[in-house]
């Protein structure tokens, strides 16, 4: 549905995208993903003929944007970060401009406006002033006006930033109910919302092309080896976290201990263990004989997080050590 | 054609939905009342003090009228021009919906043609008021109205051209008030770089008088129409929408 090949978007001082060749089937759901000022935006203004490529091509649904930019348009619907709304125009209104915009008329309009509203729950502001509907509305309707005229591909740039957890929600289940109709590619920073959203992930930073594969694969890919937490207290008195750990590397299997957290009482480790090596039951042995208590175990599944973190540099990932960003970077 | 319909009517709405057009409108009917209020006593005094000498008035009085009320229009229709065109594409370019508007199947000329045919309209809109007043003066005596429409043609070609040079310095900027200063600027230049051309008959100088626009409105304001000043108003608008056409696409580049 969509072939990328060398683009490439060159600025007057610096090279926004660098050479990114990819392909997206018909019917999926594509997570863009880089760092903010990665050329995420860059590109995709380019597959949706608003900035010319400056080297190379871009052809959705068989029509090149440069060549045939008109037939391009017609077939996309794009959301740009700020929803494109007129504050002055009520809502129904703007639906009814930007369809006729795209080519729709009479009782095909009056249909597609219904079907839209009803679809992305902005029926109830119908006749309200955009520059009055809150931010969880603006984007609603900003999603609504992208696929008004039912367009083969969706470009969604951020469509979730700036949205509170529960509109981020709904902004997701949105999304992933137009799946099967549309193409769709969005663009995120957030880790959590492609491996909730997307079948595929692109993911780019400082505009080259690090890794395109789906989610399922790139899990499975990135090490092979589990991460253990653990939260060990002592019964009575103070937790002495070196003997901990050294009793911990004693456990067959165990790579590398890390201490996330140091309490007077309790102590939370990480325990990366080998590959293929099962060493829960062990450790909560070896913990308990030891005389602590085992107040947490559990595995966690290497997440896009690290696997993106790793892929887009050596300075984000000891960045990635800090737990802050993990959360800060997961909602 | 129906998307520059479908632009010229968003626009249309957009400036009535807004406060801009009543304070214009409201503006206009003060001053274009205050200037025709003010003349008719003058030629009142005049026509009076005649009488009592006994003499005939030796002058078409609603004539005199019209041309002078209509002789002041292109002046405020100076101030009032880049109000009416600051916004046409600073405004889109500020709140990003020119990204709509460059992503749908439309073409630039057509958002480009739309826009400024409404701001034409929105300045026909204010002619509109300076004729109540004159449309007085066609029930108290039986002026030649032929003129008068010739005056108005010229007018609204005056408005057309300086509107698409204003369209054009909208599309350079996200700030409307940089686009109405730079407007206001470029359109007082080109109206009193003219006035060399009447103390000075060196060809640079008649060229400049022939490029000023008031150079060209005394053919209208004198009822006449010469295809010559037409023309020329008609060449001003190519070139503004031209320019506007050039801007919104190096737009693209730049960005």
């Amino acid at each position: 549905m969509i072939t990328v090949k060398d683009l490439t978007k060159r600025y007057a001082r610096n090279t926004a995208v660098d050479h990114i060749s990819f392909e997206i089937q018909k019917g999926q759901i594509v997570g863009f993903l880089g760092p903010n000022g990665a050329g995420k935006t860059s590109t995709m203004r380019m597959l949706t003929c608003f900035l010319p490529p400056t080297a190379g091509t871009a052809t959705v649904a068989g029509f090149d944007v440069l060549e045939e930019p008109m037939e391009v348009k017609k077939r996309i619907g794009y959301l740009p970060e700020t929803p494109p709304l007129y504050p002055e125009m009520m809502t129904g209104e703007y639906l009814s401009f930007v369809g006729s915009l795209k080519g729709l008329r009479g009782a095909e309009l009056k249909q597609r406006i219904d079907y839209v509203s009803d679809r992305c729950s902005v029926a109830d502001v119908r006749n309200k002033q955009l520059g009055k509907l809150s931010k969880g509305y603006r984007q609603r309707v900003g999603l609504a006006q992208a696929i008004i005229h039912n367009p083969e591909v969706l470009i969604l740039d951020e469509p979730t930033s700036g949205l509170d957890p529960k509109q981020i929600n709904e902004t997701r289940d949105l999304i992933k109910s137009l799946a099967g109709d549309h193409t769709i590619i969005l663009s995120t920073h957030i880790l959590s919302e492609v491996e909730q959203i997307c079948q595929q992930v692109i993911i780019i930073s400082k505009g080259k092309l690090v890794a395109t594969d789906t989610v399922d694969n790139l899990q499975g890919r990135s090490r092979g080896a589990e991460s253990v937490f653990v939260e060990v207290a002592a019964r009575n008195g103070q937790l002495d976290t070196s003997i901990v750990q050294g009793r911990l590397a004693k456990v067959r299997g165990v790579n590398r201990i890390v201490l996330k957290e140091q309490q007077p009482t309790h102590s939370r480790f990480e325990v990366e263990t080998q590959k293929d090596e099962f060493v829960r039951g062990d450790l909560a042995r070896a913990i308990v004989e030891a005389g602590w208590d085992l107040n947490e175990l559990h595995s966690a599944a290497v997440s896009l997080e690290e696997i993106f973190l790793e892929l887009t540099g050596t300075e984000a990932a000891s960045v990635a050590k800090g737990e802050v960003v993990v959360t800060g970077a997961g909602q | 054609m129906r998307n520059v319909w479908l632009i010229w009517r968003k626009e249309m709405r957009s400036y009535f939905v807004s406060p801009i057009a009543y304070i214009l409108l409201l503006m206009c009917a003060l001053i274009f009342g205050f200037f025709f209020w003010s003349l008719l006593q003058a030629y009142l005094q005049f026509s009076m003090e005649a009488q009592m000498r006994g003499e005939m008035f030796p002058m078409n009085m609603p004539e005199e009228i019209t041309r002078r009320l209509l002789g002041n229009v292109p002046v405020t229709g100076l101030l009032i021009i880049p109000l009416i065109s600051m916004r046409l594409f600073a405004e889109e370019k500020r709140t990003g919906t020119i990204e709509l508007l460059t992503t749908s199947p439309i073409h630039d000329g057509e958002v480009i043609l739309g826009k400024w045919l409404a701001a034409t309209t929105m300045y026909c809109c204010l002619l509109f008021l300076s004729a109540i007043n004159v449309a007085y003066l066609f029930f108290y005596s039986h002026p030649d109205w032929k003129p008068i429409l010739v005056s108005y043609l010229g007018l609204v070609l005056q408005g057309a051209a300086l509107l698409a040079l204003g369209t054009f310095i909208s599309t350079l900027t996200k700030n409307q008030i940089i686009a109405a200063t730079g407007t206001f600027g470029l359109c007082l230049l080109i109206f009193v770089c003219g006035w060399v051309g009447e103390y000075n008959s060196e060809t640079w100088a008649r060229v400049l008088a022939y490029l000023s626009v008031s150079s060209h409105m005394d053919s209208f304001m004198k009822g006449t129409l010469d295809l010559k000043d037409a023309i020329y108003y008609v060449t001003v608008i190519v070139i503004g929408l031209f320019l506007t056409a050039r801007s919104m696409e190096s737009l693209r580049w730049r960005s």
